[in-house]
This record gives structure tokens, C-alpha cells and sequence, in this order.
């Protein structure tokens, strides 16, 4: 039981994204261009989808190699679609009405209801309660909405087929990008590059004063976040590099201090494209007319604002 | 010369500005790294891959493609419009006000309510779009729309991010706690989740008065 909710239940779910995938790569082939590129593209997302647990790595390395050349060429693109007419859409949501909202509701709702559920793992003989996976959260709320959306909306199986692929193409390669920026980061850290950063920092700041620590540890923390894309990459070499030499060891409260360096690691997430899960795949998911700096032009204000606060409290609660 | 693993940063950072294909920056300014610090080919590609098959789990998303896929089609924008359209003084600063309000308490508890796919694009832009139509008494402009995007998909990441630290056994507190402990510092959970209270306040008061700025912004629109 451990085994099929922990390794083999969250495959099925990526299964189904794989499947995604390949109605997609199936409905390449009425693309008016790049037909063949755009079919291998997202043949190949569906593989490693699909397979990704049992294929050697090496290969899936080679497999993402070949995609990039796909899209370095400009081998991937959008075909045509018919989409719904406004008409259909109105009069739809005059007959179906608010029930229209089912779907979208039941897949929030059933991902809280399973985010309550624990199961027993055990641990060094010792059981201990697990949560669910992430995927299986998602993928069983998504089922059952997909569910519910059929038996609600009654929809032509082509029309969603259809729908399907366009969204999934609209989207595009920006829908790997959170995972391929994921694998730079473990490239990076194989190649040690976060100590040569921090050996770099410490090598040129001034120690004994808190003011200065502290404004250094924050912007250390926002600008390697926007390198890595990742402020828990940076949190652990940062903390360690300046966090503890210039901020706590002079006496900073370290759970204040530490909290407010992940936070202020967040404010660098908010203003960098490498943060692509939460910047770029947003904007191509809402469809904006600028692919990248849409989502993120609207929280650099934030951003900024909240270095500032980040600063001060440190200052201000840190040090009591 | 220690330095030279740096390029892979150079590499993303001349490829973003430059508007390069981004997974083919990727991919090369891994492989380039990997080689400069002396890693073999094979096994650039073999950490490339397991990576990426181990973080499956960000792009789970797809699944719901089929689901908005049908409910955009039979109504559901329209039908948000709708409702929006009933409520008086209706606006996307109040709409996203409330939203980061539960999406932060919700974020605080651990509660999985949020994500781009699941309620920004299916219930809260639309709902956000209507309330400002309704608030400028005419359709938006691109640059509106665009704008309505853009806050809708960051008070996401606002209410996530900020208070996110509130719960003591999420992710990242786990992370500073070992962190620190690391370091040589002993802190407990329920410490460094207490200490997180300010950030998500202060977040969440600066969310409502941005997005109140553009309420003003909309309604000033209507004039000119």
C-alpha cells in the first residue's frame, strides 16, 4: 500500500499528462508549418512524461537536448483552431448557469479534502503519517472535475480535444521551463557554483557593522534568488556565506533573521524570469501579449517595496 | 580560475535579455557549466534528465487543461461577467483585495487553495476582468487587460510566497530550520513560523493598496 500511494499511483496521474501530450502531438499534424518538429516535440514530452521513472537519465538528457533543437529552430509551433464563437459561449452559460463553476470549485475543494489525508510510512520500523503527493492531489481533484465538467456541460468529445491541444500549444516549451530550470539548478550545484558566489561576497564585505550585514544579506539573498531562480537554493548558501558571519553572529535573533532571509529571497523570485514556474508559465497560461515580463512588470513595485520592509524588520525585530 | 563556472549565469542572463529561445539557453548554459567544471558529457545528461523526470510534479498542471478546455467553452467567463455584473460597485481592486486576503490565510494554514491553472485563469482573472468593466462602465483597453493579467497572476504569488512561512511545518521552514541548525544554531518551528507574521501583514496591506491604485487608474480611464 505504501508502495502504490508513495511510487506507482502519482505515475498514472503523469500518465495522463503524457496522454495530454500525445492528443497534442496527434493534432499537430494538421498544423500549416512545422508540422513534423511540432509532432516530435510533444511526442517526446509525452515519453518522458510517461516513462520518465523507468527511461535511463542519460537518455531523457539526450531527449531534452533533441527538443531544444527543436524549438532553437523554430520546429515548434501553434497550428490553426477553430475556437467557440461568443454566441455559443452565451447562450451556454444562460442554459447551464452557475453550475458552470462546479468544476473549476470541486478541484480546489477535493485537493484541500486530500491535503488533509495521511497515511502511515514507515520509518526506521516507526510509522510515521505521510501526506499524499502532490500529484495525487491534483491528479484525482482534476479527474473528478473533468468528471463533473462532462456530465455538467455535456461537451463534443472533439470540441474539448480541440480546446485541449490549443491551450497545450498556446503554452508551449515555457510549460517545461519550471522543470529544466530545476535541472540547471542541480547542474549548478554538482559544479559547486553557489560557493564560488558566496566565497566571491564574503571576500568583499566589510564585517562589524549590522547595518551594512543586514542590508547585504538581504540583497545577496534577492539577487541569488534571481540567478537560481530559486530562493531555497540561494537561502542555504547565502544564509551560510553572509547571513550567519555578518548578520546573526552579531547578534541577530537567528528564527527572525532566517525567516525574513527566505522572504527577502522571495521578493528576488518575484522580479526574475528564471523563476519561470511563477512568472513565465503564468503569463503564457493567461495568455498575455508580452511572453515574459507581464506577470512580473506587475510585481516589481511589490517587490522593491517589500526589500525595503524586509530591511527595516530586520533591523527593527531582529535584534531584540 | 574558479571563476569561469560562473558562465553559465553569463549564458542565462545574455540569453533572456536577448530574447534567445529559452529552452535551448537552458539546456547549453547547463552543459557549458557542467563542462567547465569538469563533469563528463554523459553525465551532464544524466543529471539533466533525472532532474527533470524528479520535478515532473511543477508541470502537473496539464491535467487540468481538459477542464478548462470545456468550461471556457460552455460559458464560464461569460457567466463570471455575469454575476460580477449583478453586484454593485463591483471592482478588480476590491475582487483581488478579498483574494489575497484568502489566498494568504489560506497559504498561512497550509490549505491548498491557489495556482495559476487552478483559479487564477479559470475563476479569478475572469471575475477580476468583469469587475473592472463594470467599474469603467466600457470595455478595457489592451493595456488594461494586460495590466489585469499581470496583478491577478502576481497577488497569487504575493499571498503564496508571504505567508506561506506562517505554517511551521511548510517547506521552507523546514528548510531555515536546518539551515540554521547548519550554521550551529538551534531554533524551533513554532519560532521561526511566529516571527513570519509581519511579513505576510505587511504583504497583504500593500497588495490591497496596489491594487487599489489601479482601481483608480481604471475609473480614471473612463473620462478621457
Amino acid at each position: 500500500m505504501t508502495n502504490f500511494l508513495g511510487i506507482y499511483f502519482p505515475e498514472f496521474f503523469y500518465v495522463l499528462c503524457g496522454l495530454v501530450c500525445f492528443l497534442t502531438a496527434f493534432r499537430a499534424r494538421k498544423n500549416e508549418s512545422a508540422k513534423l518538429g511540432t509532432m516530435l516535440f510533444w511526442t517526446l514530452t509525452g515519453i518522458i512524461f510517461m516513462l520518465g521513472k523507468v527511461l535511463p537519465s542519460a537518455l531523457v538528457g539526450a531527449m531534452l537536448i533533441a527538443m531544444g533543437f527543436l524549438t532553437v529552430t523554430k520546429q515548434v509551433k501553434i497550428g490553426k483552431f477553430k475556437e467557440s464563437t461568443p454566441e455559443f459561449r452565451k447562450a451556454s452559460s444562460e442554459r447551464i448557469g452557475s453550475k458552470i463553476f462546479v468544476p473549476a470549485v470541486a478541484v480546489g475543494l477535493i485537493a484541500l479534502i486530500l491535503s488533509f489525508v495521511k497515511y502511515d510510512v514507515m520509518k526506521d520500523g516507526v510509522a510515521t503519517p505521510t501526506a499524499l503527493n502532490g500529484a495525487i492531489m491534483t491528479g484525482v481533484a482534476c479527474v473528478i472535475a473533468l468528471v463533473l465538467a462532462f456530465v455538467i456541460c455535456k461537451p463534443k468529445i472533439s470540441d474539448t480535444k480541440e480546446d485541449t491541444s490549443r491551450l497545450l500549444m498556446q503554452v508551449g516549451a515555457a510549460c517545461l521551463l519550471p522543470q529544466l530550470l530545476g535541472a540547471l539548478g542541480s547542474v549548478f550545484a554538482e559544479a559547486g557554483v553557489g560557493e564560488v558566489i558566496s566565497g566571491m561576497i564574503s571576500s568583499v564585505v566589510p564585517q562589524g557593522n549590522i547595518v551594512i550585514g543586514v542590508i547585504i544579506y538581504v540583497f545577496g539573498m534577492v539577487i541569488f534568488t534571481m540567478i537560481m531562480g530559486n530562493a531555497f537554493a540561494a537561502f542555504t548558501v547565502i544564509t551560510a556565506g553572509i547571513g550567519v558571519p555578518f548578520v546573526i553572529s552579531q547578534g541577530g535573533n537567528p528564527a527572525v533573521i532566517g525567516v525574513l532571509g527566505m522572504t527577502a529571497g522571495y521578493c528576488g523570485t518575484l522580479m526574475t524570469p528564471m523563476a519561470a514556474n511563477f512568472n513565465i508559465v503564468p503569463c503564457a497560461v493567461l495568455e498575455t501579449k508580452d511572453p515574459k515580463w507581464s506577470v512580473i512588470k506587475a510585481q516589481i513595485p511589490m517587490a522593491l517595496m517589500m526589500i525595503v520592509v524586509h530591511i527595516i524588520l530586520m533591523l527593527a525585530i531582529g535584534f531584540r | 580560475m574558479e571563476y569561469i563556472k560562473l558562465i553559465g549565469i553569463l549564458i542565462i542572463v545574455l540569453g533572456f535579455a536577448l530574447k534567445l529561445d529559452v529552452l535551448a539557453v537552458v539546456l547549453v548554459a547547463g552543459i557549458v557549466t557542467g563542462l567547465v567544471a569538469g563533469l563528463d558529457f554523459v553525465h551532464i545528461l544524466e543529471i539533466i534528465g533525472e532532474s527533470f523526470v524528479n520535478n515532473r510534479l511543477m508541470s502537473i498542471f496539464l491535467i487540468m487543461f481538459p477542464v478548462i478546455a470545456i468550461i471556457e467553452r460552455y460559458g464560464m467567463k461569460e457567466r463570471a461577467a455575469y454575476l460580477i455584473g449583478k453586484i454593485r460597485n463591483a471592482s478588480a481592486g476590491k475582487v483581488l483585495s478579498i483574494w489575497m486576503v484568502v489566498r494568504s490565510v489560506a497559504s498561512a494554514l497550509n490549505i491548498r487553495i491557489g495556482g495559476h491553472v487552478q483559479f487564477i485563469r479559470p475563476l479569478i482573472l475572469p471575475m477580476t476582468s468583469a469587475a473592472a468593466e463594470a467599474s469603467k462602465g466600457s470595455p478595457l483597453s489592451e493595456k488594461e487587460e494586460e495590466k489585469v493579467k499581470g496583478l491577478s497572476a502576481a497577488t497569487e504569488n504575493f499571498g503564496n510566497f508571504f505567508a506561506q512561512n506562517c505554517f511551521p511545518a511548510s517547506a521552507s521552514v523546514v528548510l531555515i530550520q536546518s539551515g540554521l541548525a547548519v550554521a550551529g544554531y538551534e531554533v524551533s518551528l513554532s519560532d521561526i513560523a511566529s516571527s513570519a507574521i509581519y511579513v505576510m501583514i505587511i504583504s497583504v496591506i500593500l497588495t490591497i493598496v496596489q491594487v487599489m491604485l489601479f482601481d483608480k487608474k481604471v475609473k480614471g480611464g473612463r473620462k478621457s
